[in-house]
Parts: structure tokens; C-alpha cells; sequence
């Protein structure tokens, strides 16, 4: 490890970033895994979407449109949204609160890699042909039902991601509680650190749920588990509990980060501090609280009695009022200021109309009986595409602009950023909202086809045509980045000029070890305090420059996760090939060696020496 | 300029609203042309949430214009510095109250209506001579089709579901397989048919099916069961007691020998069909098949296909090829065309209602 910028050859390279233990790298290792299986994950939409533009097509087979529909859901969920918003967790929290990395590089390292071979082993399913079709929920009767082994790659592999989704929520659980700069107290951390906190929360809640239903179906499907095999004292109803316990907070882990990033890029372009910090705080807080006890509002129709459907009704409608208090506190925060249209900008302003639109339709929802029609019908697909869509993705979309000059030191094209939006928003538009009315007409959702006379064509059609308006603001962002990253023209420590958190204090990208000092917090905004007092660098160094201690890379993690890549294979074919059994005890042996050589190793890291770091200082000429 | 902007307001409530008429969709399957009084009740909680929600949607987008009019940096000049407003405890507390009175409008209605819709105490009431008041049906839901046992009567059907109308009619749902949903849009809200548990509730049916445009209401399976799910449609017919009446004791005589429209064809079907399928109404549920006693008074082969006699040869011949994963064997190697015809022709002349 050397601070010195040198060309390096491909192979030094690669290794230095399967080794990286850099949260910023880490960041953008997560970015573009995630942004890898978000393209994966749109093209299975589009076929969807081309299934469905006319009544009785057969461009798909009815098998292969289960699959699509299940892989379509949980690669979205699981390997493009949630990894691109810890790409964005990673690159961003530690600079915001002051610190030089995670709590627990290593283990950040090993959340990456065990997400990324678990998103890796799912996929596969695609080459053996056998891919889970139970649909992203998996619900047990159809799961244990599905033949071949496409469940089975839907549960270890959500089991292997699922680990490092675990991991990464208590490092950055322990990092902002333990890493925050002198005087980064909670109430003048920023809102995107956090949102991150109280997803991490969350994270920590819901995931061990998720991790026990998967392992029970793993046993249920290989070893003969029983526990949801009704004929067998098992019971398919606790599949559907276990699952949504884990899959409705979820769904705030998912939105409370994009919650932050619009808090963010709102206070930066209204030139303005965020109306009402406090109550959004508070607001986050009590929606992660109240994100765990409505997970039956998914159950409406199960049969589970009106006195639990009553209380469950409340309990979400109840969600709406935090909800509300943080729309309204956006708008606030624009009231009064300078509003200035950027591209982040101009998502942020897209996410307002529709994600309220996917928020009251969600309280609709909360209603159970009007749910009753409404539930696994083309509305609930409207309302939660206006959630995921109109709220997360439109969140990632708008941090990609924000922070990509933060992470990659270049800006992207403003003009081919506004297109992207146009297209996407506009085709965003076209294709959920008539689906709301597809649901009340009557059209359940994951049908494979419609038989034509029940008056959905050309309501199908127009979603169709909404959805490939999306995919052509996708590929405008994909040519943007290329053309961006070709150009390669560097900008300064705040190209956006309204920077009022600590990453736009230091360079973009920062270097290794990001603050030469640890610097000073004095409040919330502190850069924009800082300069608004005049002090250009937007930082007080809270301490002397001196020796600054790094850890080590390496790349025990990935072969951890190798390890159990490969073991998910052997337990797969345990019972019908030979060499099942060899291969599981293989890979598992292959990840205990491996944990081994970590606990044995004496890894204490290295100190980066004062002089260097003034030398680096003096090369940049002039940060003090 | 203000005047312009309500002009405006108007016409685009206007616009919202012309969809909402517009957009019922078809009576035999919309939920927004309720036919009984639960799926009228539920639209009637679309109808008020709607309107809180429309409420909430305006106020949000009328601050969100003005503000993004009034405060752009272009206007406001590129050195504005505004002033950094900590909040206000007095707007934080309207925005805060306001929704919490607004989500109450909708949570006394929909904890009413739940209980109201959950009622099924009545399902089991016997009259003094011991007769069930109140029909009760059976639903097993199966891959991938439907069978309707109905208790108190002795008799069972599939695919079509036949009832009385303006009265509350009781179901008992299960699944035999795996988990399905039980579906009628345009009569009311679904339940699931869970695979370990009977799920209880009562629909009405107001409005008489022969007046639709097939004569018969849609009915769908609601929760995803595998390959044919889309396929797993079913129709129920309407009609008033009397009718019903009629057509309980029209189901009940085919216990009997029945007319035979084609007795080659019934040969065919002794020595093919008769393990699975049943041509007799009387009986109780658990088939292999879908009974067949009112075949020829359905308006779909298999669910979906049109009712005539060429794609029910072409059912029986390729099952798979039409519905995927469902449990029917091919018969395009056992049966000749002729006897094909001849079956094709006897399953046609089965009816309760010709």
C-alpha cells in the first residue's frame, strides 16, 4: 500500500481492489455489483413487460414468466437496490462523520464479497435452467411444490447475500456510534448518516428473521424439514409471518437511505438547512419502529380474523403521519430558499409528487377491507413500484449524480442527466399509473398472460410502452458514464458550489485516508457554518497532523465467501450426485481454513507517517 | 394570475375525475361496479379514502408549486444567501395533528367494516326443523381449477359457481394443493384458500348474471400457484331463488340416468374419463377432475377456452400444450378423431339447464 499514485499494471490492479478494505472502494465495488444486477434486473422487466403488451401473447412460456417475475423481484430487492444504497452508505458515511473508515474493514470487505457471490449464485440458476419461479416471496406451499432446483438457489443464495447484508448493517451501526468526529454529537449528524443508522437498525431486526425462514426451507427442500409440509404438523402460514417480519421493514430499509439522500440534495440546492431537523429525526426513528409491527397488512386476506386485521389496519395508517410530517418538512426546506435545478435536484423534485402518490395508495392499502380487492391485484404492482421506483430508485438515480463527482472525481454530463430523467420519470409514469386501474378492473398480478375481452389491452399496452421509455433513460445514464468516465476531466472539492456536509471538504475522490486531521465539528452544516464565517477550506482541524494508523487489505475475505459459494452447490446436489456431499464438506472446510487463517494471523495494520502525509498535503497545494 | 390557477385547479379535478368514470372497466369483473353489497361496501372505502387521499395529493402539490415558482435561484439571483430557518414548532404541529385527524376519518370505517365483513356467525344457523338457514358452499381450490360442494344440498359442481341471488351466501375455502386465492372482482374482495385451514366469509350477490355480457360474473385465482395461475379462471352464474331452486333439483336428478347425447361418446368416456371425472351432480368434493354434470351450461372449456366443441377436442387431446402444470394426461395417442368427436359431442349434451 502506497499513497503515492503510481501506474500500476492490470494485475496489481485487480488485486488491489479484490484485496481493497478501503471503504470507498468498497463503495464503488457495491455501486457497480449493484448497478450490474440492476441492468439484469430491468431486462427481466422488460421481458415482462413485452409478455404482457397484448392479451394472449406467447413470447414467453408460462414457466419461464414465473421465473422472470421471481428473479425480476429479488435481484431488484436484494442484489441492485440494496447494494447500490450501501455503495452510496459506504462511500459517503464515514466522510460525513469525520472518519477515515468503517469500524470493521475487514468485515466490510467480507459483506461485499459474500453479496456478491450470493447475487452470483442466484443468477447461475439462469445457466442450469433451473431458476427460482415461487415469485421473490417464495410463499411455502408453492415453494416446497416448485420442482427442480430453482428454490433452492433462491434460498442459499439469499442466504449467502443475506449474511453480508448482516454484517454490513452492524459495522455501520458501530461505526457512526463510535467513529464520529469531535463534536459530530447525533443531532448534528446529517440526515443521510442518519437514515443509514436507523436502516442499519433495522437491518439488524429484520434480517435474523429472514436468515431462519430461509435456513427452514433450505431444510425443508433438502433434508426433509417439515416445517411447512401441513401433512406433517408443519404450517405454511409461518412461512408468510417469517417473511414479512424481514420483508416490511425491508421495504423502510430500502427508503429511509433514499429518505436521506433527498434531505441531503433538498438543504444543498435550496442553499437552505433542513427545515425541521429534529422532528425528521424523529420521524425516521419512529418510522424504523413502527416498519416492524405491521408486517400483516401483506396478510390481509390470509384468514387471519377482523381483530387482527383491524389492529394491523391502524397500525399502518398510522405510518402515514411520519411519513407526512417528512414531505412536508422537504417542502419546507425549498420554502424560503434558492432553489437551484441540477440533475440530483431534479429527481428530488420528481420524488416528491410521486412518492406521495405511492404513499397514499399505500394507506388505501392500509384499509383492509378495501384491500381485500386490492391485494395481489396490478394496484398493489402500481403502489409498490410508486414506493421502490418512485422513491429508491429515483433516490439512487439522484445520489448517482450527486456524489458521483465525491466518488469517482468527475462530473457527470448535466444535460444527459436531465434527459435520463425525462425519459425515466415520464416512462416511470406511463407504466404504473394505469396499472392502479388494471388492478380495479380486475387483473390479478403475476398472471403470465390475459385472455383478451376483459378490457386490459390497451391499458397493458400503454405500461409497455412506459416501460421501455424507462430503459431508454437507463441506457442515456450508461452513455453518460461512459462518455464521463472517457473525458476524465477532475473537479474540485465541491463541484456543486452548495456543499454543506463534510465529504465536499476534501477532495474529490478522497484520498486514502481522507482527512489528513480529523476535523471539527461545530453543527449541523458544519462545512457551510465553516464558510460562512469565511473559512474557505470548510474544515477546523480538531487535532495535529500526525501518524495516521491504516489496516491492511486482504483477501481472506473473498475466499470466505468463496467457500460457502461453493458449499451452496454441494448441499444443492447432495442427494443426487455423487459428488454433493464431498463439495459441501469441501467449501465449508474451504471457508472454516479460511476464518482459521484470519483469527491466526497477527494483521495490526500499519501507521501512514506524518512526513508523507504533509508531503501529500504540499502536492495539493494548500489545504491547511 | 391567482384566478388562472383555480381555473386550472378545476379543470384538472376535472380531468382526474373523467378517468375515474371512464376507467369502471367491465361489469363482470371491475371492482368498480360493485353487484352485492360486500364489494359495495368496499367501494364505498374507495371511494372515501380516495378522497382523503386526493385531499392530502392537492395541499402537497399546491405548496410544492408555489414553492418551486416563488423560491427559484434564476429569480432570487446566484449570491442569495437565504436565511437557514431552524423549523416552526406551529406549522410542525398542524402537519402532524391534521394527518392523525385524517387518518382517524378512515380508521373508524375500516375497522367498522372489517368486523362487519368478518361476520360469519351466522354460517352454521339452523332453522326448528334442523335446516341450514343460510346456503352454505365449499371451495376447494385445486391446480388449477375450482370445485364447489354445496353441504346442505348434496350436490357438487366445478368451474362455475351457481347462486342465489340477494341473499348472503357462506363459503367455506381450502385448498387442495398449494396456496390459491379465491376471487370475485365485481362481488367483492378475495380470500385466500390456505392449504391447512378452512377461511370463512359471505359474499351477496345483487346483480342478476344474465344480463352480462357472457351471462356470467369472472372469477380468478388470486395468489400465485404455479404455471396456469393466469389460467385458473372460473364464472359465476346469478339468479334468483326460485331459479336456484330449480337448479338445485335439476342437479340432484342427475344422479339418474341422464339423456345422452351421444351414446358412442359416453362408451369413450366409461373407458377413458370416468377415473377422474364425474358426470353425476350429486356427490360430495374430493375429485381427481372437475365433476362434468353441467358441462354442456358453461361458457368456457377448461376455464378459458371458448365453449365449442373443436378446442375441447383440442383440450383433451394436448392438456399440457393449453394449460401448463395442471394434472390432466394427454389423450392425443389413446383416442381416434372419430372418438374424440363422438366424446366431444356426448360432454356438450351434458346439462342441467337445457
Amino acid at each position: 500500500m502506497s499513497s503515492v499514485a503510481q501506474k500500476k499494471g492490470f494485475g496489481a490492479t485487480l488485486w488491489d481492489w479484490l484485496t481493497t478494505v478501503d471503504h470507498k472502494k468498497i463503495g464503488i465495488l457495491y455501486f457497480l455489483g449493484g448497478g450490474f444486477f440492476f441492468v439484469v434486473g430491468g431486462i427481466e422487466a422488460m421481458l415482462i413487460r413485452w409478455q404482457l403488451h397484448k392479451p394472449n401473447n406467447d413470447f414467453v412460456s408460462a414457466g419461464l414468466f414465473n421465473d422472470l417475475i421471481t428473479m425480476h423481484g429479488t435481484t431488484m430487492i436484494f442484489l441492485a437496490a440494496m447494494p447500490i444504497l450501501f455503495g452510496f452508505m459506504n462511500a459517503i458515511v464515514p466522510l460525513q462523520i469525520g472518519a477515515r473508515d468503517v469500524a470493521f474493514p475487514f468485515i466490510n470487505s467480507l459483506g461485499f464479497w459474500m453479496f456478491f457471490f450470493g447475487g452470483l449464485f442466484l443468477n447461475l440458476s439462469w445457466f442450469f435452467q433451473q431458476v427460482p419461479d415461487a415469485g421473490w416471496t417464495s410463499y411455502a406451499s408453492l415453494s416446497i411444490a416448485s420442482e427442480g432446483h430453482g428454490v433452492d438457489f433462491y434460498a442459499i443464495g439469499l442466504q449467502i447475500a443475506g449474511g453480508g447484508t448482516l454484517m454490513a448493517g452492524i459495522n455501520f451501526l458501530v461505526t457512526i456510534i463510535n467513529m464520529r468526529a469531535p463534536g459530530m454529537t447525533y443531532m448534528r449528524m446529517p440526515l443521510f448518516t442518519w437514515t443509514t443508522f436507523v436502516a442499519s437498525a433495522m437491518i439488524l431486526f429484520a434480517f435474523p428473521p429472514l436468515t431462519v425462514g430461509l435456513f427452514f426451507l433450505t431444510f425443508d427442500r433438502m433434508f426433509g424439514g417439515n416445517f411447512f409440509d401441513h401433512t406433517m404438523g408443519g404450517n405454511t402460514i409461518i412461512w408468510e409471518h417469517i417473511f414479512w417480519i424481514f420483508g416490511h421493514p425491508e421495504v423502510y430499509i430500502l427508503i429511509l437511505p433514499a429518505f436521506g439522500i433527498f434531505s441531503e440534495i433538498f438543504s444543498t440546492f435550496s442553499r437552505k438547512r433542513l427545515f425541521g431537523y429534529p422532528s425528521m429525526v424523529f420521524a425516521t426513528v419512529l418510522i424504523g419502529f413502527l416498519g416492524f409491527m405491521v408486517w400483516a397488512h401483506h396478510m390481509f386476506t390470509v384468514g387471519l380474523g377482523p381483530t387482527a386485521n383491524a389492529i394491523f389496519a391502524v397500525a399502518t395508517m398510522a405510518i402515514a403521519v411520519p411519513t407526512g410530517v417528512k414531505i412536508f418538512n422537504w417542502l419546507l426546506t425549498m420554502w424560503g430558499g434558492s432553489i437551484r435545478i441540477t440533475t440530483p435536484m431534479l429527481y428530488a423534485l420528481g420524488f416528491i409528487p410521486s412518492f406521495v402518490m405511492g404513499g397514499v395508495t399505500g394507506v388505501m392499502q392500509g384499509a383492509a377491507p378495501l384491500d381485500y380487492q386490492l391485494h395481489d391485484t396490478y394496484f398493489i404492482v402500481a403502489h409498490f413500484h410508486y414506493v421502490i421506483v418512485g422513491g429508491v430508485v429515483l433516490g439512487i438515480l439522484a445520489a448517482t449524480h450527486y456524489w458521483w463527482p465525491k466518488m469517482f472525481g468527475t462530473m457527470l454530463n448535466e444535460a444527459l442527466g436531465k434527459v435520463t430523467f425525462w425519459f425515466f420519470f415520464i416512462g416511470f409514469h406511463l407504466t404504473f399509473l394505469i396499472q392502479h386501474w388494471l388492478g380495479f378492473w380486475g387483473m390479478p398480478r403475476r398472471v403470465w398472460t390475459f385472455m383478451d375481452g376483459q378490457g386490459w389491452n390497451s391499458a397493458n399496452f400503454i405500461s409497455t410502452i412506459g416501460a421501455f421509455l424507462m430503459a431508454i433513460g437507463i441506457i442515456v445514464l450508461v452513455y453518460n458514464v461512459i462518455v464521463t468516465s472517457v473525458k476524465n476531466v477532475k473537479v474540485a472539492n465541491d463541484p456543486w458550489g452548495d456543499g454543506r456536509t463534510l465529504e465536499w471538504a476534501i477532495e474529490s475522490p478522497p484520498i486514502y485516508y481522507n482527512f489528513p486531521a480529523t476535523p471539527l465539528v461545530r453543527g449541523l452544516d458544519t462545512v457551510w457554518i465553516e464558510k460562512m464565517e469565511g473559512n474557505e477550506t470548510g474544515l477546523t482541524p480538531a487535532e495535529p497532523i500526525k501518524d495516521i494508523h491504516m489496516p491492511n487489505g486482504s483477501i481472506i475475505p473473498l475466499l470466505m465467501s468463496l467457500g460457502l459459494f461453493i458449499a451452496g452447490f454441494g448441499a444443492m446436489y447432495r442427494t443426487e450426485e455423487s459428488w454433493g456431499l464431498p463439495v459441501l464438506i469441501f467449501g465449508l472446510l474451504w471457508t472454516f481454513v479460511a476464518m482459521a487463517a484470519r483469527s491466526l494471523q497477527d494483521d495490526t495494520g500499519y501507521y501512514i507517517k506524518k512526513d508523507e502525509i504533509l508531503r501529500d498535503l504540499k502536492r495539493k497545494g494548500g489545504q491547511k | 394570475m391567482m384566478k388562472g390557477l383555480k381555473k386550472w385547479r378545476l379543470f384538472s379535478l376535472l380531468a382526474v375525475l373523467t378517468v375515474f368514470l371512464a376507467g369502471c372497466g367491465q361489469e363482470e369483473l371491475s371492482t368498480l361496479l360493485p353487484a352485492g353489497q360486500v364489494g359495495q361496501d368496499q367501494f364505498n372505502l374507495l371511494l372515501l379514502s380516495s378522497a382523503i387521499m386526493l385531499f392530502v395529493i392537492l395541499v402537497v402539490v399546491a405548496i410544492y408549486l408555489i414553492a418551486l415558482v416563488r423560491f427559484r435561484r434564476s429569480k432570487l439571483g446566484e449570491d442569495h444567501i437565504p436565511e437557514q430557518v431552524e423549523g416552526s414548532h406551529k406549522l410542525e404541529l398542524v402537519w402532524t395533528i391534521i394527518p392523525i385527524l385524517l387518518v382517524l376519518l378512515l380508521a373508524v370505517p375500516t375497522v367498522y367494516y372489517t368486523y362487519k365483513l368478518g361476520d360469519v356467525s351466522a354460517m352454521g344457523a339452523v332453522d326448528e326443523d334442523g335446516n341450514a338457514e343460510n346456503l352454505v358452499v365449499d371451495v376447494t381450490a385445486k391446480l388449477y381449477w375450482w370445485e364447489f360442494e354445496y353441504p346442505d344440498l348434496g350436490i357438487v359442481t366445478a368451474q362455475e359457481l351457481v347462486v342465489p341471488m340477494d341473499e348472503k351466501v357462506y363459503f367455506n375455502l381450502i385448498a387442495a394443493d398449494v396456496k390459491h386465492s379465491f376471487w370475485i372482482p365485481a362481488v367483492g374482495g378475495k380470500l385466500d384458500t390456505n392449504v391447512e385451514n378452512v377461511n370463512k366469509f359471505y359474499l351477496v350477490f345483487e346483480k342478476d348474471s344474465k344480463n352480462l355480457k357472457d351471462g356470467v360474473f369472472y372469477g380468478k385465482c388470486a395468489e400465485l400457484c404455479g404455471p396456469s395461475h393466469a389460467l385458473m379462471d372460473f364464472k359465476v352464474k346469478t339468479m334468483p331463488r326460485a331459479e336456484f331452486d330449480q337448479w338445485v333439483t335439476a342437479m340432484q336428478a342427475t344422479g339418474e340416468k341422464q339423456v345422452v347425447a351421444n351414446p358412442a361418446g359416453e362408451e369413450v368416456f366409461q373407458q377413458s374419463c370416468i377415473g377422474c371425472h364425474a358426470t353425476s351432480g350429486v356427490g360430495e368434493t374430493g375429485a381427481i377432475g372437475p365433476n362434468l354434470a353441467t358441462f354442456g351450461d358453461r361458457n368456457r372449456v377448461a376455464g378459458f377456452m371458448d365453449h365449442s366443441k373443436e378446442s375441447l377436442i383440442d383440450w383433451i387431446k394436448y392438456p399440457q400444450k393449453h394449460k401448463p402444470g395442471n394434472k390432466m394426461p394427454g389423450f392425443a395417442d389413446q383416442l381416434s378423431d372419430s372418438e374424440l368427436d363422438d366424446l366431444a359431442e356426448y360432454l356438450m349434451g351434458l346439462s342441467v339447464e337445457k
